[in-house]
């Protein structure tokens, strides 16, 4: 149910990225989504990929920080409105949105969310409950 | 006015004979009491197979052990004090390495020869009972302020113990009281002249006249800024708690050198490898024999700052040795902002909270304040996969620096492996400070 993303810390220097992503080329991993969370100092690469447990071994092996981080991801309709309601779901929940990143999904008419909540299991029963429905782990990395 | 007083002592000016015997002789009466009564010393001698009666004249000396900073922290608190507690009246202490500090205690006989030296380099400044002392060192149990306080009451001059901070306050209160000289670390002289600029106000609607500077490198370049901002004369003083704290030597009018209170603070050169006392003129570690303290009667101790000494006579009249300003150290000691900060203090921090032991320390002058950053490489286990996570790891870092450097320092957390590596001794300072002319 859960989807494990990598998180890779990144000093901000020229180059890193390519880096970065030249390693898991190497490691012959496909990268599903990607989003950066930055300061001045250094970021924080957020990667979804096909072989999670795989592509974490090859970073390690190449020197880097990274760790897996459990995420939820839901098919959100192409339509205004509609990811207000998930968010407002959550809201109403009482469980917290740590951050959140997009990519637009092959179904046709859906957007997918990676969204990291701080209660992963209760945030899947309550989307559920108002008719979001998560995305299933293998269904993210076989994309 | 008062009788205005060229010297605050005749000793000062004393032909090298009367000097000497009276070094001698004190020199003779603090050996034996550190023997009789500091265990330390009683086995350093015996080690070192010297006697108390071994030691006629002050010429003697060299055949005396010397004293490190690390014999300071392995008797912590109290261990090397030569006198019961009732004799005492005074602890300072300055930050040292795994949290422990060094600490001194006095006597009032201890307190008097420091405030003394004090009274006679104002004295040599041209500073009079009639001047007001603005004082904005650091009160504590840092020596500074409380140095200078009791120095410029000891001449007679009036204290105002302002402290340090507040700069706007400071400026108000020079105009108010009309303050003659002041005494703070050079940098943060700089800072009240900048901050003056910057509220436009004249500096020659001051009173102030002179600037008492020490506790940190400075140099002429500072000097002639902090000058001008400030509209004064600015001196060099030197002191460090170990031997009493500012005042073991400062500058006199003609600033040629920091005439040494030697009758109290008996300085050497030695070379730092083979303890080999040097000839006057050459460059080499700084030695002081406290041969009139009663307390802490501390036996040839290695200051680690690298020092020459001139016994030319000076214009001013005074016949007291004078010292360089100190171009360097023989170890990797940092004074950041007025405070002493070793290396080794920052690497128990780190490895204490779980990192590694290869860090970066740089050191900047922004503003003509000293800046700290210390860069430490993230690991697994301490990595979170948030801003604010990681940000808070910092922070946390920083907050256990300060409690023990007592100084702030800015924590940058950069990748693994991403700090150089060396053979050997690894060189983990990059100091970017101007500190020597």
């Amino acid at each position: 149910m859960f989807i494990k993303q990598l998180s890779i810390f990144v000093e901000n220097k020229p180059g890193r990225l390519a880096e970065i992503t030249e390693t898991l080329a190497a490691a012959q991993i496909d990268i599903r989504a990607i989003s950066v969370a930055d300061t001045t100092d250094f970021g924080i690469l957020r990667l979804i990929v096909n072989k999670p447990d795989a592509a974490c071994e090859a970073l390690k092996a190449a020197g880097l920080t990274v760790t897996l981080t459990s995420v939820i991801a839901v098919g959100i309709d192409d339509v205004p409105g509609a990811f207000s309601v998930a968010l407002r779901l959550l809201a109403d929940a009482d469980i917290g949105v740590e951050y959140m990143y997009a990519f637009i999904s092959r179904d046709e008419g859906k957007a997918f969310v990676i969204l990291r909540v701080d209660d992963e299991k209760s945030a899947v029963e309550v989307l559920e409950k108002g008719g979001i429905v998560s995305i299933p782990s293998e269904k993210i990395y076989n994309m | 006015m008062g009788n205005v007083k060229k010297y605050f002592d005749e000793i000062e000016c004393a032909p090298i004979e009367v000097m000497k015997w009276t070094q001698s002789n004190k020199l003779r009466k603090m050996v034996k009491a550190a023997y009789e009564n500091v265990p330390f010393y009683k086995d350093l001698f015996d080690k070192h197979g010297v006697k108390p009666e071994d030691i006629e004249t002050i010429d003697d000396i060299a055949k005396l052990p010397f004293t490190y900073k690390q014999d300071l922290r392995d008797n912590y608190p109290f261990g090397l004090f030569a006198v019961p507690k009732d004799k005492l009246v005074r602890i300072h202490a300055s930050s040292g390495t795994t949290g422990k500090q060094t600490v001194v205690g006095y006597t009032q006989g201890d307190v008097d020869a420091w405030s003394i030296g004090v009274a006679r380099m104002l004295t040599s400044i041209g500073i009079t009972k009639d001047d007001y002392a603005h004082i904005s060192y650091g009160y504590g149990l840092f020596t500074g302020g409380l140095g200078l306080h009791y120095g410029a009451e000891m001449l007679g001059a009036t204290a105002i113990p302002v402290s340090s901070g507040n700069t706007q306050r400071q400026i108000q209160i020079m105009q108010d009281f009309g303050s003659d000289f002041l005494c703070c670390t050079p940098s943060y002289a700089m800072l009240i002249g900048e901050t003056i600029k910057d509220l436009g106000v004249d500096p020659k609607s001051l009173k102030l006249r002179a600037g008492v500077f020490g506790a940190e490198p400075w140099t002429e370049g500072m000097r002639k800024q902090i000058e001008e901002l400030l509209d004064i004369k600015a001196y060099d003083i030197y002191g460090l708690s170990e031997i009493a704290g500012p005042g073991v030597a400062g500058e006199c009018e003609y600033q040629c050198g920091m005439h040494v209170q030697e009758d109290f603070f008996y300085p050497e050169i030695i070379d730092p490898d083979t303890g080999e006392v040097l000839p006057d003129g050459e460059y080499g570690e700084l030695v002081f024999t406290c041969i009139g303290k009663e307390a802490l009667p501390l036996v040839r101790y290695r200051t680690r700052d690298i020092c020459k000494l001139d016994r030319t006579p000076c214009k001013c009249g005074r016949t007291t040795v004078r010292m360089a300003k100190p171009k360097g150290r023989s170890d990797d000691m940092l004074i950041i902002r007025g405070v002493n900060v070793f290396p080794s203090q920052i690497e128990y921090v780190l490895l204490q909270l779980g990192f590694s032991a290869n860090y970066l320390i740089i050191v900047d002058r922004e503003n003509s304040l000293d800046r700290m950053t210390v860069k430490v490489e993230m690991t697994e286990s301490m990595f979170t996969d948030t801003v604010k996570g990681i940000e808070a790891l910092e922070n946390s870092i920083a907050a256990k620096m300060l409690s023990v450097l007592g100084v702030s320092t800015k924590i940058k957390i950069v990748e693994p492996k991403s700090l150089p590596r060396s053979e050997g001794k690894a060189n983990r300072v990059v100091d970017n400070r101007v500190l020597v002319d």
